[in-house]
């Protein structure tokens, strides 16, 4: 078994692909202003809930319950989607899951499919698979349309184009769909995106969908969207496929009434999405004829057996979280090496993997909570992010140089004794690099603190020297 | 100095505070902090001068280190716990104990139950029970067990208030830090701008990710300086030390200051236990 986040196992580290990214002023403007854009809709529709902290909590504790019950709640979804038409196929990772598409799109002589936005596609590199044999994918969300029409790749979990702003997605709609003239105004470009995929939506026979939730009981799927193209897509084409991660499941239909609210809000800033599809297995007569669903497991199950970090797999991908970091900020999607990028992305691409790859992400963070703050389902990121930090020094995979500081520390920390030595080790080290109080130069790793800040000097008479001294002069 | 524990009538030691305190005196065991004990010694005579000021008694156990902190931010959860069990026993009696900074109070408030119970030791467990209802940051404190917003201080200038992360998200202070500045005679407060974004301090974060941590506080360093404040303060010398060393690069003549280094200034004795303003260095 392979798992496979995207291009995640080859990507550079953290601070790496930052330093390189944050060179890009355009793309550093386009980031914050999309980004306040939507925390700041967020804010106000989630202000008006006066229940909020409570769906949160409610939403906290299903998922809690389904992954402590994950196997039961499977078997129970793929007997209801099989008994209502469906068929169920089960794919340990992204070699499995890409092929199982990949069958059922030649049995049906297909050289083409659209799809809907999803995540996990892009999580599996399903495109590129299908690119391979010899099957033309086809994304139908506009920012998705961008993405794969510009070679890129997605920056933001909702909104994957985030990082374009109108004029150079002007430009390359005029360059790719062959257009001599387009207006700028936001509308005309829709417009041009609009012409583009219609026809595609009449054509082309296969669609391949995600999926937000899937409920155990009735065997149903639901998919929300903004633009009507995943209406369209799982409507009208002939045969439909969607891939879903195990985690995706939810026990009953009710429990959407909770996500439902929960989710929007989070994610785009709107009170309901304009489209919320759910269906269920084949109606004859009406919609796809032919309904595959695609289970995968691609890593989630050695999430689910660590009790401290499980509730990553509680994410139901709204980006608030995104939106809300101030690092994400700085940087955009891109620097985290994976198509899961912000702080759900440096616990959850890392974990996937084994915690073999992407191991600086859970670095990537001043852990400063506004993502635990604004999470719709209460993962509590920080603590998971210092939880995988805790990993990698268990594993041995921590800088040597960290290790050995971390020891020396431990070792002042001990005894006040031992930490008034190393306080009179450290004004003596200091010497060479103090001037009037302030340090504005130091050699090694603390170097990266003096590029950018001064740094305080070790006065000559600590807190407790002061206390011990005042205590002489003024005994009790 | 140290007196009978008791109720008592507090008017001459506050100086020219327009009020009258009736409340119980309280011997308050300070816990400095490592850092704050190396780096920034001034905030804690500043805590001494205050709280002393108010007619408490303050103690120094002389056996504290540190909270574990650093080391179980960045994963070294093995040596952060026995400097857990180290501060459980070196404050096992203390009646309350005062803590300025807020990222300290957060590893004691968030992650010491965490690691008692996952220890699996039941008197652990109950140790830190005890310990956290005793556990104050320095505002709070003052404005929730001692009931104090005016401490009486005098401080002439236009300030403005960083509120660091863990006080806003993990302790929930809320307006306490502002409330206390704004009954600062002579201080002009001064809002802040995009103020619940996070310096980039984030401990070793600020060396990992330089570049990342370095522009997120070039945008907290714009919106101080749009403030139009001469200080920033906040209950938090860790955000601070970042934001000073990078005011102090840019060369803008803002300083920063813990917020006890403000209160404890009054017409009397400015700057008396603080720094920052009277002209040192403060990076």
């Amino acid at each position: 078994m392979s798992v496979r986040v995207g291009e995640a196992a080859n990507a550079p580290t953290f601070a790496v692909a930052a330093k390189h990214l944050m060179g890009n002023e355009q793309l550093r403007r386009n980031v914050r202003n999309a980004t306040e854009v939507i925390r700041n809709k967020r804010a106000s529709v989630v202000g008006e809930m006066p229940d909020w902290q409570q769906l949160r909590d409610t939403a906290h504790a299903i998922k809690d319950h389904t992954l402590r019950h994950l196997g039961d709640y499977l078997i129970q979804f793929e007997e209801n989607c099989t008994r209502a038409g469906g068929k169920v196929h089960w794919a340990r990772d992204a070699d499995e899951a890409n092929a199982i598409t990949i069958d059922i799109i030649r049995s049906h002589d297909a050289r083409e499919v659209i799809k809907v936005k999803t995540m996990t596609t892009d999580e599996i590199g399903m495109n590129r698979a299908l690119e391979g044999a010899g099957i033309t994918p086809y994304e139908t969300d506009l920012a998705d349309l961008i993405v794969q029409l510009g070679h890129d790749k997605p920056s933001h979990i909702v909104v994957p184009a985030l990082h374009r702003n109108k004029m150079e997605i002007r430009e390359l709609f005029m360059r790719t769909m062959g257009l001599a003239e387009l207006g700028m105004r936001p509308e005309d470009i829709a417009e041009a995106a609009r012409v583009y995929l219609r026809e595609k939506f009449l054509r082309v026979p296969v669609a391949i969908s995600g999926a937000n939730f899937a409920v155990a009981e009735t065997g149903s799927v639901c998919v929300v969207e903004s633009e009507g193209n995943g209406r369209m897509c799982v409507s009208l084409p002939r045969v439909l496929i969607s891939l879903i991660g195990i985690e995706k499941l939810i026990p009953k239909f009710e429990d959407l009434e909770v996500f439902l609210q929960l989710l929007p809000r989070s994610a785009t800033g709107e009170r309901m999405n304009p489209y919320n599809s759910i269906w269920t297995g084949v109606t004859p007569g009406d919609g796809p004829q032919e309904f595959h669903v695609i289970l995968l497991d691609n890593g989630r199950t050695k999430v689910l057996a660590d009790s401290i970090a499980r509730e990553t797999l509680d994410c139901i991908r709204c980006g608030a979280c995104l939106n809300a970091c101030p690092v994400y900020r700085q940087t955009g999607g891109h620097a985290y090496g994976s198509i899961y990028a912000g702080p759900i992305g440096a616990i959850l691409t890392p974990q996937l993997q084994s915690m073999e790859h992407s191991q600086t992400l859970p670095y990537a963070s001043s852990l400063c909570g506004a993502c635990y703050e604004v999470c719709p389902v209460k993962i509590n990121i920080p603590e998971i992010l210092i939880h995988l930090r805790n990993k990698i020094v268990d594993n041995g995979d921590a800088p040597v140089g960290e290790g050995i500081g971390m020891s020396l520390a431990a070792w002042a920390m001990s005894d006040a004794a031992n930490l008034s030595t190393a306080r009179a080790m450290g004004r003596i080290a200091q010497l060479p690099f103090k001037n009037n109080g302030a340090i504005h130069h130091l050699p090694g790793i603390m170097g990266g603190w003096t590029s950018t800040r001064d740094m305080p000097s070790i006065p000559a008479e600590s807190f407790r020297q002061w206390w011990a001294k005042r205590k002489r002069e003024r005994p009790a | 100095m140290d007196q009978p524990l008791g109720p008592r009538i507090n008017a001459e030691t506050i100086g020219p505070a327009p009020y009258i305190a009736i409340h119980w005196r309280l011997r308050i065991s300070l816990f400095i902090t490592c850092y704050n004990d190396t780096l920034f010694p001034k905030t804690g005579q500043a805590v001494v001068t205050v709280l002393e000021r108010l007619g408490h008694t303050v103690e120094f156990r002389a056996a504290q280190t540190c909270c574990g902190q650093m080391h179980y931010n960045s994963g070294y959860q093995a040596d952060a716990f026995p400097l857990m069990e180290k501060f459980l026993d070196d404050f096992q009696d203390a009646e309350v104990i005062c803590i300025p900074s807020s990222s300290c109070v957060a590893m004691i408030r968030e992650h010491y139950p965490v690691m008692a119970a996952r220890s699996g030791r039941p008197e652990l467990v109950h140790q830190v029970n005890t310990l956290l209802p005793r556990v104050f940051e320095f505002s709070e404190l003052l404005v929730d067990k001692l009931g104090v917003e005016d401490t009486g201080a005098y401080f002439p200038h236009m300030v403005t208030l960083h509120p660091s992360c863990h006080s806003l998200r993990s302790l929930r202070v809320g307006d306490k830090p502002e409330r206390l500045l704004r009954n600062v005679r002579g201080l002009t407060y001064a809002a802040l701008g995009d103020s619940d974004q996070c310096c980039g301090f984030g401990g070793t974060f600020s060396v990992k990710n330089v570049d990342v941590s370095s522009a997120m506080v070039a945008e907290k360093a714009r919106c101080i300086l749009n403030s139009g404040a001469e200080v920033c303060a906040a209950i938090d010398n860790s955000c601070l030390m970042q934001i000073g060393g990078a005011l102090s690069r840019m060369k803008t003549g803002v300083r920063t200051m813990h917020i006890a280094e403000i209160l404890a200034a009054t017409e009397g004795a400015p700057g008396a236990g603080a720094n920052g303003i009277d002209g040192s260095v403060r990076a």
